[in-house]
C-alpha cells in the first residue's frame, strides 16, 4: 500500500488539510485505531488475510474492461476502459474499505460496527462485513437517501443491519454522518466507525485510501497487461472522495492526468466542494467544504446520494492545491445522459455516482483542443496511437433503477426533478 | 490566567459551588434569551455560559441541537451571539464563557475571533471540536486577547493526555460527564467521583462537570466531589415553549435557583465533613 502524499512530519495532514477536530472522548479511540492500522497494514498476516477476502469474498481483480461503443460514442478519439468496481461483492468499491476495517474492529475487540450511508452502497457493504464477522451493525441514512434509494434500505436490512432515518438537516449523508458520530461518541468503548470515504479525522483518510488503493494498483496493472504502457488520463467521481484516492493512488507518481469529477448539481444546488467551496472544518477535518459567510455549513444537492455532500476529503484538497489533480463537475443532467449511454452502448448499468465520471470522459473526449493538448503533452509521445483512458465505475446502478435515472430512461414519465 | 480563571479561583476560594447555566444564543427568541439571561442572574450565577449556533453540532444531543437549528432559522450569527455575550457582560455583570464550534472561529479567522471575544468582554471560550492537540493556534490567539481557552476531559481520557490538558488549560477544566453527547448522559454516572478524584491528582485547576446534569439530586452529586456544574439541555428544555422575556426569565430562575440551592447545600457538607473550603 502506498503513503503518496503523506506528511512525514506531521500524520495525518496533507499539507494544511486533514487534522482531527473531534470531540475528546474520541481522541484516545483515534490514537488506538491509528497504531492498531499502523502495526497491521505491514503485517503479512493481516495482508494476507485481507488480501483472501478480497479475491475469494469480494472477487477481486475486478475486471478492466475496454468500452468500444462508449468510447465510440465520445468521439473515436480515445480507447477507454471502465475499472469494474461494480462487479465487487455488493457491488461498489465500499467494500474494499470495510473489509480492511472489520479485521481491525476484530483486532480492536469491537462488538459493533456505526456507519453513516448516503447511496447506501457504504451502508450495504458496512452491514455485509458485519454479517460476516458476526458484529452487530447501525446504520444512519438521511430520510431523503432511504427514500430514493429505497431497494439498499431493504438490502441492509436482510443483512441484520439496524437502519436508522437521519430526520436533522437536509436529510442527507452530512446529517447521516453527524449522527454516526454522535453514536460513536456515545458507544466508542464497544462500536468501530467505519466511515465510508476519505473524510473524518486521522487516521481515516488516509486508512481509507490505503484500502482502496488495490483499485489504482489493479487498474495499473491491467492497463500495463493490456495497452503496454500507462494511460494518458484516469478519471474518478469525487463525493468524500474515497473511489478516487483509491485510483489515484495507483498513478499519481506517474505521468498520468488526473480529473476528479464532482456533482454540478441542478438549479436546487450542487455538491462541488473543490471547485466552488473553501477550507473549513466539518466531521472532524480541514478541507475544502461549501458554507456561508458565518461559517455554517450549507446543504449540497446532487441527483447521486453518494456524491450529495457538502465536504470533500482533505487529500483531494491538497491534490487540487497542488494541481496534481484536476477537479471539474459534471451536473444532473449530463450525469443522467451518462448512465443512459451506459446501459444502451455496454449493456452495464452505473451508479449515478459513476456516470458523473462517464460523463466527463464524454466531455473532455468530445474537446478537441483537451484532446489534442493531452496528445501532444503525454508521456507516451504524440504518436504512441489514441489516448488510452482508465474510467473508474466504481458501482452499479440497480440501487437508481426506481428513482430519476429509472423515470429518465422510461421515458420521462416521471420526471426527473426531485 | 485571565479574568476567567480568576473568578473560577475565587469561587473556589470561598467554598462556592456554581451552577454554570448554558443558553443558546437566540433560543427560544432572541427576547426570551435575554430574559434567561436574566433568570441566571437573578438565580445568583456570576457564571454563563452562551453557545453560538452551529449547523452541525456533532457534540451535541437533540436538545442542543434543535435550540440551534431554531436559532439559526431565526437570525442568530457568530456575530450576534457576540453582541448578545457582551450584553450580558455590560447590563448583568456575568462573566461569559461562549461555546462554538471551530468552523465559525476559523470562518471569522482565530485573531479577529479572539480580538472580537475581548471586545465583548467575554472571559472565555469552549470549542468541542477542538482537542487540546490542534489547539494551540488559538490558544494562542485567544491568550493574546485575555481569553482563557477552556479543555474538555472525557471519561476516556488517560493519564497522558490528562498531563496535556493540565499543561494547557486555563480558566476551569471542563469535565464531560460520560461518553455521549450533550443533555442525554446519566449526568453523574456510577465512576463519576473516582473519575473527578482522577483529574483531580492530574490538574489543579477548579474542575466543572457537565454533559447531562440536569437534576437537583444531579448538582448536588457534582457538588459533593467537583467545583461547578454545566447545566445546559436541561434548561433548554424549559424554555422550548416560552416566547417571552418575563416567562423566561422566571423559569431560569425557578429552575436554576432549585439547581443552586441544591448544590450550595451538599457543598456546604462537604465542608463540614472535610472541614475545609478549598481543595487547593
Amino acid at each position: 500500500m502506498t503513503t503518496p502524499s503523506s506528511n512525514a512530519a506531521a500524520p495525518g495532514r496533507f499539507g494544511p488539510y486533514g487534522g482531527q477536530y473531534v470531540p475528546e472522548t474520541l481522541m484516545p479511540c483515534l490514537r488506538e485505531l491509528e497504531a492498531v492500522w499502523l502495526a497491521a497494514r505491514t503485517e503479512p498476516a493481516f495482508l494476507a488475510e485481507l488480501a483472501e477476502l478480497q479475491a475469494d469474498y469480494s472477487g477481486r481483480p475486478t475486471p478492466l474492461y475496454r468500452a468500444r461503443r462508449f468510447e465510440a460514442a465520445c468521439g473515436g478519439r480515445a480507447r477507454v476502459w471502465l475499472k469494474r468496481e461494480d462487479l465487487n461483492h455488493t457491488g461498489a468499491h465500499k467494500i474494499n474499505n470495510c473489509l480492511g476495517q472489520v479485521l481491525l474492529a476484530r483486532r480492536m475487540g469491537k462488538a459493533r460496527l456505526i456507519a453513516e450511508t448516503g447511496a447506501g452502497q457504504h451502508g450495504v457493504a458496512t452491514a455485509t462485513v458485519a454479517a460476516w464477522a458476526g458484529l452487530r451493525c447501525t446504520v444512519y441514512m438521511g430520510e431523503v437517501d432511504m427514500q430514493r434509494q429505497e431497494p439498499n434500505v431493504r438490502r441492509m436490512r436482510l443483512l441484520g443491519a439496524e437502519v436508522v432515518p437521519v430526520l436533522s438537516g437536509a436529510r442527507t449523508l452530512k446529517d447521516a454522518t453527524s449522527e454516526a458520530i454522535r453514536d460513536w461518541v456515545t458507544n466508542v468503548a464497544d462500536s468501530h466507525y467505519i466511515i465510508g470515504s476519505t473524510v473524518g479525522p486521522h487516521p481515516y483518510p488516509t486508512m481509507v485510501r490505503d484500502f482502496q488503493s488495490v483499485i489504482g494498483i489493479e487498474a495499473r496493472r491491467q492497463v500495463l497487461e493490456k495497452e503496454g504502457r500507462l494511460p494518458d488520463v484516469a478519471i474518478a467521481c469525487v463525493g468524500g472522495g474515497s473511489n478516487a484516492a483509491g485510483l489515484f493512488a495507483g498513478f499519481v507518481d506517474d505521468p498520468v492526468a488526473l480529473y476528479g469529477v464532482e456533482a454540478g448539481g441542478s438549479a436546487l444546488g450542487h455538491s462541488a466542494a473543490l471547485a466552488l467551496g473553501t477550507p473549513g472544518v466539518l466531521h472532524g477535518s480541514f478541507s475544502y467544504l461549501l458554507q456561508d459567510d458565518d461559517g455554517q455549513i450549507v446543504p449540497a444537492h446532487s441527483i447521486a446520494a453518494g456524491l450529495d455532500y457538502p465536504g470533500v476529503g482533505p487529500e483531494h484538497s491538497f491534490l487540487k492545491d497542488t494541481g496534481r489533480v484536476t477537479y471539474d463537475k459534471v451536473d444532473d443532467a449530463e450525469a443522467l445522459t451518462a448512465f443512459g449511454d451506459l446501459c444502451r452502448l455496454e449493456g452495464i448499468i452505473p451508479a449515478l455516482e459513476s456516470s458523473h465520471a462517464l460523463a466527463f470522459c464524454r466531455r473532455l473526449l468530445g474537446d478537441e483542443a483537451a484532446c489534442a493538448r493531452l496528445l501532444a503533452t503525454r508521456a507516451a509521445g504524440p504518436d504512441a496511437g489514441p489516448l488510452v483512458v482508465v474510467v473508474n465505475l466504481s458501482g452499479r446502478g440497480d440501487k437508481d433503477m426506481h428513482g430519476d435515472a429509472g423515470a429518465q430512461q422510461d421515458g420521462g414519465a416521471h420526471g426527473q426533478a426531485r | 490566567m485571565g479574568r476567567l480563571g480568576d473568578l473560577t479561583a475565587a469561587l473556589r476560594a470561598e467554598g462556592a459551588r456554581p451552577v454554570v447555566p448554558f443558553v443558546t444564543a437566540g433560543f427560544p427568541t432572541d427576547d426570551a434569551c435575554r430574559g434567561a439571561l436574566r433568570g441566571v442572574k437573578d438565580a445568583g450565577c456570576r457564571l454563563v455560559e452562551i453557545g453560538v449556533p452551529f449547523s452541525d453540532p456533532v457534540a451535541d444531543g437533540p436538545v442542543i441541537q434543535a435550540a440551534s437549528q431554531r436559532a439559526l432559522v431565526q437570525g442568530m450569527t457568530p456575530a450576534r451571539s457576540l453582541e448578545l455575550a457582551a450584553w450580558a457582560r455590560r447590563e448583568l455583570d456575568l462573566t461569559v464563557v461562549l461555546m462554538g464550534y471551530l468552523n465559525p472561529v476559523l470562518r471569522m479567522g482565530s485573531e479577529r475571533f479572539a480580538a472580537a471575544c475581548a471586545t465583548a468582554g467575554v472571559a472565555g471560550l469552549i470549542v468541542p471540536d477542538l482537542p487540546v492537540d490542534e489547539a494551540a493556534g488559538l490558544r494562542a490567539s485567544l491568550h493574546a486577547a485575555g481569553v482563557d481557552l477552556v479543555s474538555l476531559v472525557a471519561p476516556t481520557t488517560d493519564a497522558a493526555r490528562l498531563q496535556l490538558h493540565a499543561a494547557h488549560a486555563s480558566g476551569f477544566l471542563y469535565l464531560v460527564s460520560t461518553t455521549g453527547v450533550t443533555g442525554t448522559g446519566a449526568g453523574a454516572g456510577d465512576g463519576l467521583e473516582a473519575y473527578v478524584a482522577r483529574v483531580r491528582a492530574a490538574c489543579t485547576l477548579p474542575l466543572y462537570v457537565g454533559f447531562g446534569v440536569g437534576t437537583a439530586a444531579q448538582a448536588a452529586r457534582v457538588a459533593r466531589c467537583a467545583d461547578g456544574a454545566i447545566v445546559g439541555s436541561a434548561l433548554l428544555r424549559k424554555l422550548e415553549h416560552i416566547a417571552d422575556e418575563p416567562a423566561a426569565r422566571a423559569a431560569t430562575s425557578s429552575f436554576i435557583g432549585e439547581l443552586a440551592g441544591a448544590m450550595a447545600a451538599a457543598g456546604d457538607g462537604t465542608r463540614d465533613a472535610s472541614g475545609k473550603g478549598d481543595h487547593s
